[in-house]
């Protein structure tokens, strides 16, 4: 009998140990609650993504530990930059980045590079629709652009903050068509949103769902997207329009793309499988339902990449950025 | 009728459990927050508010206007009972309401504030709810430059009509104007007065200067006048509650007259504190013996709190439709709404009817329901400041700190909170203001931005602000209100002159 027992005890504890050799090696998983961190106000594009990873994890199963969002949009998101930079090694923090990664160290001389962080994966691409108001006589690109031109004082154009994204779209707007614009920059897409309604500016290039709400209220009109090619969503978004039906930039005459990436980093010094953790928990989220609605909600451009990809893209896009940035005028010595 | 039907949807939007509960929970600690003495109504929704950002906006918004609507009457409590305003804005209702618990009348007192508050908030509520949609339409009209002289007024008011000295005003403003630049700035994409020091990136949450101001320093003068709490007992019997009503009729004019100084003062930027001194100086001034005032006079305690109420609840009407708060507490309301992702300005009536008219219903019940919990607890309030200070103060302390800390869940803030604690104990001892320097921090960017905006829209031309007849009077209003004492001594002097 105490032989027997003695040979059970020895295989239960070798299938132990054998277990405990394994866990760490194959699976490492948050230990605590992981912070989804916002590089932006609350209610901004970032938090709203945000907010919708963390009901889609909880929701799906796909995490034991829960995720909770944490809003650092201080100095324009460079707040959120910084708290990553500080917390190498830490894998229960999680950004979502955009286009900031490469602008702001520029612009605003804040001491940041994003090599320093971990890459996890590209999630999204955003798209940027150039937008008047309805009660404006012109209806396409063309007249917009001949308006812009006669007018005395010049158009102004709204958007989110200076120096960054919305600002290159109107400085490349101008270099290309030989227009000049009064560039407004407001605290954030929805006051810029608001103010287009109220006609104190002529347009802005606020993200597609940023002017969601006033678009289908007849407010604001999309004259056209900063893409290659249209979008893809044809469900009526508006009473006579789809996102689909929108006309590319280029199709009218104004040869200006710019897509913003949304991508999640985890701070520096992480390990292989803390990393590989994140990769697959991202990997199952854009497959959920949930995910899926909200990119065409938003209407956001699908994209998935990771590892070796995902860098390749990054290092391109840094490069882009850089150049559209120099050529702006807007690198601070 | 429309405006009837949106409120009819908005009680449907409130009458579930979950929301009255946690209006009850708002009232209670709304009340508990103003019987304490320096913990007032913007302390208490500030240090709360972290808690809501996990709720939807409806019910976080229910939560803490019950908080305000609690401190609102719980102000009063204090004031009467033991000559220590609970909030700034009752200081005015300890001139009779003390008097009165002194000559063994605190029951009457208290009732008659009670009452009067609750007036004073129907009747704006009433104008919000009639008035708000069209005031929303009206606000679309507001582009950088009508924003600025929105701001404009509210500062040139600050300094044109602040009881303090006029110097001591401007240096606090500027102050509070000098710390809002800290950070990044707007405009150029640039930072400013960092000095490549992370923690200041952010800049100075003006929630966090607000608890430390006005929580801590309140502590700091406490401790060292080692203030001796001493109460009368209050019961209150359904006898006094109906002697006092009964009396009510008689002062119509009053509780009129107060109401509509309240509204309007709540409505453009004035605030409470200065709504109940001017109708309790009214009242004196009409009022056929003037000598019974600071005597104990009923109507002495009707006057302010009526005004202080109706200004505290017209105050939120600004700061939906517009964006801009007309108090303190409205501010941090602010701060909330774009917490939860709300958009406070023209389209949030449009956009969130739910929100606007589950709010405005809201103050309805908020209020009776307040008006009733305050007559039925006050003696379990008055009891806490038998509570020896050596007790009640590190609660508080403790209360601040976390408060401070939850709002960007930083440790650095506490650091901050303690500097504006000894900040604002300096500031009362050489007597400057700490209001104007909350303001100035609150809409300093906010005014900057609005005024930079203007100048790139127009070129560099400062006509833009008499642009069109909306900015042109505001900021011609603005300007008077700057230079209201000088004008005011000049009609003085014509007039004598005349006679």
């Amino acid at each position: 009998m105490s032989k027997q027992l003695g040979a059970f005890g020895l295989f239960v504890g070798a299938l132990g140990a054998v277990a405990m050799a394994a866990n760490p090696a194959a699976a490492w998983e948050p230990s605590k609650p992981v912070e989804i961190v916002v590089a932006a106000g609350a209610g901004g594009a970032s938090d709203q993504m945000a907010r919708m990873m963390q009901s889609a994890i909880q929701k799906n199963n796909l995490m034991k530990q829960p995720a909770v969002v944490s809003l650092k949009g201080g100095a324009s998101g460079g707040e959120a930059l910084m708290y990553m930079k500080s917390s190498e090694g830490d894998p229960h923090k999680v950004l979502i980045a955009y286009s900031l990664i490469y602008m702001l160290p520029l612009s605003a001389k804040i001491p940041f590079n994003w090599r320093e962080l971990s890459p996890v994966s590209v999630i999204a691409l955003d798209q940027f629709i150039l937008w008047s108001n309805t009660t404006l006589p012109h209806k396409n690109v063309k007249e917009f652009i001949a308006a812009a031109k006669a007018a005395n004082p010049p158009f102004k154009m709204g958007g989110t903050g200076s120096k960054r994204e919305d600002q290159v779209l109107t400085v490349f707007t101008e270099k290309k068509t030989g227009t000049k614009f009064a560039y407004l920059p407001y605290k954030s897409g929805g006051e810029a949103a608001t103010q287009l309604v109220g006609n104190h500016t002529q347009a802005n290039v606020n993200n597609p769902s940023e002017n969601l709400e006033v678009w289908r209220a007849g407010q604001v009109r999309a004259l056209c997207v900063f893409d290659k090619e249209r979008m893809q969503y044809k469900a009526k978004v508006t009473d006579k329009q789809s996102w689909n039906d929108i006309p590319t930039c280029k199709e009218e005459g104004l040869d200006v793309q710019y897509l913003m990436l949304r991508a999640m980093f985890l701070p520096g010094k992480v390990t292989p499988d803390q990393t590989a953790f994140y990769v697959d928990l991202f990997k199952k989220l854009v497959q959920t339902t949930d995910y899926k609605e909200y990119l065409e909600k938003q209407a956001l451009k699908p994209v998935f990449l990771t590892g070796k990809d995902m860098v390749k893209f990054l290092e391109e896009d840094d490069a882009l950025n850089k150049n559209l940035m120099t050529e702006a005028g807007f690198v601070a010595n | 009728m429309e405006a009837f039907s949106l409120l009819l949807h908005g009680f449907s939007v409130l009458l579930t459990w979950k929301t009255l509960a946690l209006m009850m929970v708002g009232l209670v600690l709304g009340i508990f927050v103003g019987v304490l003495p320096g913990l007032g109504g913007p302390n208490g929704v500030a240090i709360l508010l972290p808690l809501t950002f996990t709720m939807d906006p409806t019910s976080a918004i229910v939560m803490l206007s019950c908080i305000y609507w609690g401190a609102l009457f719980g102000g009063a409590i204090t004031s009467i009972l033991f000559n220590i305003p609970g909030e700034a804005w009752s200081v005015a209702t300890t001139f009779d309401g003390y008097p009165m618990a002194q000559q063994g009348r605190a029951a009457e007192a208290l009732t008659a504030a009670f009452t009067s508050s609750f007036i004073g908030s129907f009747v704006a509520v009433l104008l919000i709810t009639f008035l708000a949609p069209s005031i929303a339409s009206f606000a679309l009209r507001f582009g950088p430059p009508e924003f600025f002289a929105v701001y404009l007024l509210t500062f040139c008011s600050f300094v044109g009509l602040g009881r303090e000295e006029k110097h001591k005003i401007v240096i606090s403003m500027t102050f509070g104007l000098l710390l809002a630049g800290v950070g990044m700035d707007t405009v150029s994409g640039q930072l400013r007065m960092t000095f490549g020091w992370s923690e200041l990136y952010r800049g100075i949450n003006f929630l966090v200067a607000v608890i430390g101001l006005f929580g801590i320093s309140e502590i700091l003068l406490t401790m060292e006048e080692r203030l001796a709490l001493r109460g009368h007992t209050a019961r209150i019997s359904l006898g006094v509650v109906l002697k006092v009503w009964k009396e009510l009729p008689r002062y119509w004019v009053t509780l009129l007259r107060s109401s509509a100084i309240g509204c309007w003062l709540g409505i453009t930027p004035g605030g409470a504190i200065a709504a109940s001194f001017m109708s309790y100086n009214l009242a004196k001034r009409f009022a056929k013996d003037k000598e019974s005032f600071g005597k104990g006079r009923i109507e002495g305690v009707f006057a302010p709190e009526t005004a202080a109420h109706a200004s505290g609840t017209a105050a939120l009407l600004p700061m939906l439709a517009l964006g801009i708060p007309g108090s303190g507490t409205a501010a941090i309301l602010l701060g909330g709404l774009l917490v939860w992702g709300l958009n406070p300005g023209p389209l949030l009536f449009v956009e969130h009817k739910s929100f606007v008219w589950g709010l405005i219903a809201s103050m309805y019940l908020g209020n009776v329901v307040g008006f009733l919990l305050v007559l039925t607890t006050v003696p379990v309030f008055a009891s806490i400041l038998r509570v020896p200070f050596s007790a009640v103060a590190p609660m508080i302390v403790v209360s601040c700190a976390i408060g401070a800390y939850a709002i960007q869940n930083a440790m650095f803030d506490i650091w901050w909170m303690l500097l504006f604690g000894v900040v604002g104990y300096v500031f009362k001892k050489i007597g400057i203001p700490l209001a104007p320097f909350t303001l100035a921090l609150v809409l300093g960017n906010r005014a900057e931005d609005a005024f930079r905006l203007s100048m790139i829209g127009s070129g560099g031309d400062l006509l833009v602000f008499w642009s069109n007849g909306l900015v042109g009077s505001i900021a011609t209003l603005a300007l008077v209100l700057l230079f209201w004492p000088l004008i005011s001594s000049a009609i003085q002097r014509f007039r004598k002159k005349e006679g």
